[in-house]
C-alpha cells in the first residue's frame, strides 16, 4: 500500500495540559521554527511518513535554536514546572544529516546553570556538554553554541547533564539519517522517547534514598510472604530463602530506587492514560525508535501480538534479530521493526521493579485501543545476581579501596555469560533479547588486540545510598587515563545488585563475547549483577569525558568517573 | 552476663568495675565492625565455609595477580588494586585538557543531606502515671561523616522527668557501622550530668538496628547503653517494632536513683502504620523496670520498680 495521503486533518496529538508560559512561547515562536528554513530535507521519503505523530515535534537541519526554560506541565493533577527546551517535554527530535556540521545555539533562560550532552555522539570533548569537564556549563541568561560535524547515523538523544535537570524533563531524541541513504526499510518511522517523572524535586528524592534506602519499595518481603512460603514450602525453606538476604542486611526485591510511589511513566511526554498513540496505515512495516531517557528506570518493553525485530542498537546496525520482549535503561536506544497485522497494539512497557508501567498505542486511526496487560509479579533476585558464577568465574581483582565503609559487598566471581535476560525476565515465556543475540553488522572497528586491561569494579553501598567505582565516590577519585590512540580493554565488575547502565562519553565501547570476540559497538551498557562485562575502546578522542552510571541518581551520588584521553 | 539473675545489688558492688569492662565491649565492637569492613556481606565467605573460600584462589587457571582476592579476612583488606593505578598522576584538579579556571566540579556525592527524625513522640499511661515521652535524631552530612544529635526524654506530673541529649561526631567505620564521639548531657530531675560519648550505631546482621554507647562523666562515673531496634513488616505498611534498651552505671547516684550495675531496662513494642514513610501513627505496649540498687532506690521513694505501659504516638521525618 502506497499512498500519498496524509494523516486524517483535524486530529490533534498535542499535549493539551502542557500549557506554554508566555516566555518559553515566545522562544518557541521565535527560535524554534527557524531551522524549517534550514537545509533542504535529507530523507523526504521518510519525513512524509513521520507526521503520524505531532509529539515529539522534529527540527530538523544544521542550524538549531534551542531555549532551555521552565514550562507548566501536569501529570498527576498537580500542576508543577518542567524544565523544558522550546517549551516542550520532551525536547523537539533533532533531525541530522551524517556528514553535515550542525550548530545549535542553547539559550538558558532558567535561574540556574545549565547544559545539552549529545549522547553517543562522536565530537570534540569541548562540544560534549559536562559542565566542569568539557565547557563550563551555560549560565542563567546565556548561550552557548556548539558546532560539530555529524560523523555517524542512527538514533540517539540529547539530555541536560546539569543538576537533575534531565529528571524534570529535559530530554529529546536525535535521529540521524546516514549520508548513504537509508538502508533500514521502513514505511513510517516513529520516534518512542520513554522517561520517568516526579512532581517532587529531585534532591527531595535523593535526600529521602539518603535517609532511608528503601523508601520507595513498596514490593518489601513481609511476613505475610512468610507465612505463605511456610505454607507451601514448609519452614526450613522459608527459612532458607531469607537467611542471607537478612545475614548481608540486603534487599531481595531491590530492583529499582525509585518506583511508581513517586513516578509517573511516560512515553513522548504522556502518561498511561493520556495514552500517546502512533498511527499507521494497515500494511505498513514501522521503525519505532525506542529511546529510555529515564532518570532512574529499566524498562521491560513489548508490543503483545506484534514480535519485535531489532535492527540497531545505540545507533549502531545489528544483525536483525526478533524477540518479544526487551529491557533497556536510561540511556540506551533500540531500533525496532514491527509489521502490524491488526489495527491496534498496546506498547507495555513495565519498570523493573514491576511498580507501574508506561504505555502507547500504535493503531490504524485515533481512538482505538488494545487491552492493557498486567504487571508482571515481582521476582526476588536471585543466587546468579548475588554471587555471580562461582564455579566457572573469573577472579575479581577488588581495589583495596572496596574494602571501606562505601562497599557492601563484594563478588568475588563475576559471572561473564552475555545471555541473561535478567531478573523479572528468566523463564517468562517470551523471547526476551540479551546481549548474547546482538551482533554488530559492520563489525569490529579497529582490529588492533588490546595493548593494556583496565579493570573497574561498581560499587554501592545501598544502606548509606552511596554509589560508586572501585568504592571510591567521584569527588574522592582520580580519572582513568587513555593513552591518545591506544586499543585498551575495560572490564566492568559489578559488585552490587542492581543493574547499572553504563555510558562511556567520547568513544565506542565494542563488547567482547565470553569467548574473546569482538561482538556489538554500543555507547551504553547495562551491566547485571554480580556480571563482569569485556570491552574494547579506542582511545582516539583527545579530551577530558565522562564515565558514569547512567541511572542519575548513581550518577549524582558517586558512580561517575573522569577520562583524560592524551 | 545474665543482668536479670543479677537483682541483688551485693552482686554488683565492686565500685569501678564497670568502666574498664564498658570500654573494652565498645572497642571490642568497633574492632568487630572494622573487622566487617573487610569480610562482611562477603557472599562466599557466607555461602561456605572459610576453607572453601580461600581455596579457590589458589585453584583458579588465571595467572593474574591474586593479591587482590579477599576472603572475609581482615588482614587482606590492605592488599588489592590501587584505585588510582589508571590515573598516570593525572587528578581531577590537575592533568591535560583541564577546564581554564574549573572549579572542582560539584556532584550530589559531596552534598550534605541533612534530616529530623522524630522516631517517637508518644503519649504513655501506666499503672501509676501518664507521661509524655519523646525520641528524636537528627544529622547532618554525608555518606560518612555527620554531625548527629540524639535526644531522648520523658515528661509528667508537669515536669522533665528525666533527658538524655548528645551531640556526635559520626564517622563510618565499616559499611554498615559507625563510630559516634562526642557529649551527652542527662537533665531532669536530680542534679544534671554530663559526659564524654563513644558509641557505635549501625545494622547488625538481620537488620537489627544497634546502638551501643559508652559514657565516661566526672567523678568517675561511667555507664553504657545498649538499644536495638527492629523492624517486622506485616504489610508494606503495617510495621511491628519490638525495641529493647538497657542502661548500666559504674557506680551508685543516688541523687538520680541509679545503682550500679544494670540499672533500667524497656522493652518495647509498637504497631505502626505508614500512612507515608515519613509519617506513621503507632500504638504499643512497653514494659520499664529498674534493677539492683536502682530499684531499691525507687522501692524507698516509694515509687514501682516496673511498669507496663500503654504507649501511643507518632513517628516522623523530614
Amino acid at each position: 500500500m502506497s499512498s500519498t495521503k496524509s494523516t486524517p486533518a483535524g486530529f490533534d496529538w498535542r499535549r493539551r495540559r502542557l500549557v506554554q508560559g508566555i516566555g518559553v512561547g515566545l522562544a518557541a515562536g521565535v527560535c524554534g521554527l527557524a531551522p524549517r528554513f534550514g537545509q533542504a530535507d535529507p530523507g523526504a521519503e521518510f519525513t512524509a511518513s513521520a507526521v503520524a505523530s505531532a509529539t515529539p515535534r522534529e527540527l530538523r537541519g544544521t542550524q538549531f535554536d534551542l531555549t532551555i526554560a521552565e514550562t507548566p506541565v501536569n501529570f498527576t493533577g498537580h500542576p508543577r514546572l518542567a524544565t523544558t527546551i522550546n517549551g516542550a517535554l520532551p525536547a523537539p527530535t533533532l533531525r541530522w544529516r551524517e556528514g553535515d556540521t550542525v550548530t545549535l545555539r542553547v539559550y538558558n533562560r532558567l535561574a540556574e546553570e545549565s547544559s545539552i550532552h549529545w549522547h553517543g555522539i562522536l565530537l570534540p570533548y569541548q562540544m560534549d556538554g559536562v559542565p566542569g569537564i568539557s565547557f563550563p556549563g551555560i549560565p542563567p541568561g546565556g548561550t552557548f553554541t556548539y558546532r560539530f560535524k555529524v560523523a555517524q547515523s542512527g538514533t540517539y538523544w540529547y539530555h541536560s547533564h546539569s543538576g537533575m535537570q534531565e529528571q524534570r524533563g529535559l530530554y529529546g531524541a536525535i535521529i540521524i539519517d546516514p549520508i548513504e541513504g537509508e538502508r533500514i526499510q521502513a514505511d513510517r518511522d516513529l520516534v518512542l522517547l520513554l522517561s520517568d517523572w516526579s512532581d517532587e524535586e529531585p534532591m527531595q528524592l535523593l535526600k529521602r534514598l539518603k535517609v532511608q534506602s528503601d523508601y520507595y519499595n513498596f514490593n518489601q518481603p513481609t511476613l505475610a510472604d512468610f507465612v505463605r512460603d511456610l505454607s507451601s514450602a514448609g519452614w526450613s525453606a522459608a527459612i532458607e530463602r531469607r537467611q542471607m538476604w537478612q545475614q548481608m542486611r540486603m534487599n531481595p526485591t531491590d530492583l529499582a530506587d525509585i518506583s511508581a510511589h513517586t513516578y509517573r511513566y511516560l512515553i513522548n511526554g504522556m502518561t498511561p492514560a493520556d495514552n500517546w498513540t502512533g498511527l499507521f496505515r494497515p500494511g505498513e512495516r514501522l521503525r519505532l525508535r525506542l529511546i529510555n531517557g529515564s532518570a532512574m528506570t529499566f524498562y521491560d518493553l513489548r508490543i503483545p501480538g506484534l514480535p519485535l525485530t531489532v535492527v540497531q542498537v545505540d545507533g549502531q546496525n545489528v544483525e536483525p534479530v526478533t524477540v518479544d520482549e526487551l529491557r533497556f535503561g536510561p540511556g540506551e536506544t533500540y531500533d525496532v521493526i514491527v509489521a502490524p497485522r491488526d489495527d491496534v497494539y498496546t506498547l507495555f512497557a513495565q519498570s523493573m521493579d514491576r511498580s507501574g508501567f508506561a504505555r502507547a498505542t500504535l493503531a490504524t486511526r485515533p481512538g482505538l485501543t488494545a487491552p492493557v496487560p498486567a504487571l508482571d509479579p515481582v521476582e526476588w533476585l536471585s543466587m546468579t545476581d548475588m554471587m555471580g558464577d562461582m564455579h566457572g568465574g573469573r577472579p575479581a581483582h577488588h581495589a583495596r579501596s572496596e574494602h571501606g565503609p562505601g562497599t557492601d559487598m563484594r563478588v568475588d566471581r563475576a559471572r561473564s555469560n552475555l545471555d541473561d535476560p535478567g531478573v523479572g525476565l528468566r523463564n517468562n515465556g517470551r523471547r526476551v533479547l540479551t546481549l548474547a543475540d546482538l551482533h554488530s553488522l559492520e563489525g569490529v572497528l579497529d582490529r588492533r588486540m588490546a595493548d593494556r586491561e583496565i579493570e573497574l569494579h561498581l560499587t554501592g553501598n545501598m544502606e548509606r545510598y552511596s554509589w560508586s567505582f572501585d568504592g571510591v565516590e567521584y569527588g574522592q577519585s582520580t580519572p582513568v587515563h587513555f593513552r591518545h590512540g591506544e586499543r585498551l580493554r575495560v572490564i566492568l565488575h559489578n559488585d552490587t545488585m542492581m543493574t547499572h547502565p553504563m555510558h562511556l562519553h567520547g568513544m565506542w565501547s565494542e563488547l567482547e563475547s565470553p569467548a574473546g570476540a569482538v561482538q556489538l559497538r554500543r555507547h551504553t551498557f547495562a551491566v547485571q549483577p554480580a556480571q563482569r562485562i569485556s570491552f574494547l575502546v579506542t582511545a582516539d578522542a583527545l579530551g577530558r569525558w565522562a564515565w558514569h552510571c547512567h541511572l542519575m541518581f548513581h550518577m549524582d551520588s558517586g558512580m561517575f568517573r573522569e577520562v583524560v584521553v592524551a | 552476663m545474665n543482668p536479670l539473675s543479677n537483682e541483688k545489688k551485693s552482686a554488683f558492688h565492686p565500685a569501678g568495675w564497670l568502666k574498664p569492662l564498658l570500654l573494652t565491649a565498645v572497642l571490642a565492637l568497633t574492632r568487630q565492625a572494622a573487622a566487617e569492613t573487610a569480610g562482611h556481606a562477603h557472599p562466599h565467605a557466607i555461602e561456605e565455609p572459610p576453607a572453601k573460600t580461600i581455596d579457590h584462589s589458589r585453584m583458579d587457571h588465571g595467572s593474574m595477580d591474586h593479591g587482590s582476592m579477599d576472603h572475609g579476612s581482615g588482614d587482606s583488606a590492605r592488599e588489592g588494586r590501587d584505585p588510582d593505578a589508571y590515573s598516570n598522576g593525572y587528578r581531577l584538579d590537575s592533568g591535560p585538557y583541564l577546564l581554564e579556571g574549573r572549579q572542582h566540579s560539584h556532584m550530589a556525592d559531596s552534598h550534605r543531606f541533612s534530616v529530623l527524625r522524630i522516631d517517637r513522640l508518644e503519649r504513655a499511661d501506666g499503672r501509676d502515671h501518664t507521661g509524655t515521652a519523646y525520641d528524636a535524631q537528627a544529622w547532618w552530612g554525608g555518606s560518612y561523616d555527620r554531625l548527629w544529635l540524639k535526644a531522648e526524654g520523658e515528661h509528667s506530673s508537669g515536669t522533665l522527668q528525666e533527658a538524655r541529649s548528645e551531640l556526635l561526631w559520626s564517622h563510618a567505620v565499616a559499611p554498615f557501622w559507625d563510630r559516634q564521639l562526642g557529649l551527652r548531657h542527662d537533665s531532669g530531675a536530680g542534679p544534671e550530668r554530663q559526659w564524654l560519648a563513644l558509641g557505635l550505631h549501625g545494622l547488625a546482621p538481620y537488620w537489627f538496628e544497634l546502638d551501643v554507647a559508652a559514657y565516661l562523666g566526672s567523678g568517675g562515673r561511667s555507664a553504657l547503653r545498649l538499644g536495638s531496634e527492629y523492624e517486622l513488616l506485616l504489610t508494606q505498611r503495617a510495621i511491628l517494632q519490638p525495641r529493647v534498651e538497657f542502661n548500666l552505671y559504674g557506680q551508685d547516684d543516688p541523687a538520680r536513683g541509679l545503682g550500679s550495675g544494670l540499672a533500667e531496662g524497656v522493652l518495647g513494642l509498637r504497631l505502626r502504620y505508614e500512612f507515608s514513610r515519613q509519617l506513621a501513627p503507632y500504638l504499643g505496649v512497653e514494659w520499664s523496670g529498674k534493677f539492683g540498687q536502682s530499684a531499691d532506690l525507687a522501692h524507698s521513694a516509694g515509687d514501682a520498680t516496673s511498669e507496663w505501659r500503654w504507649v501511643g504516638g507518632v513517628r516522623f521525618w523530614f
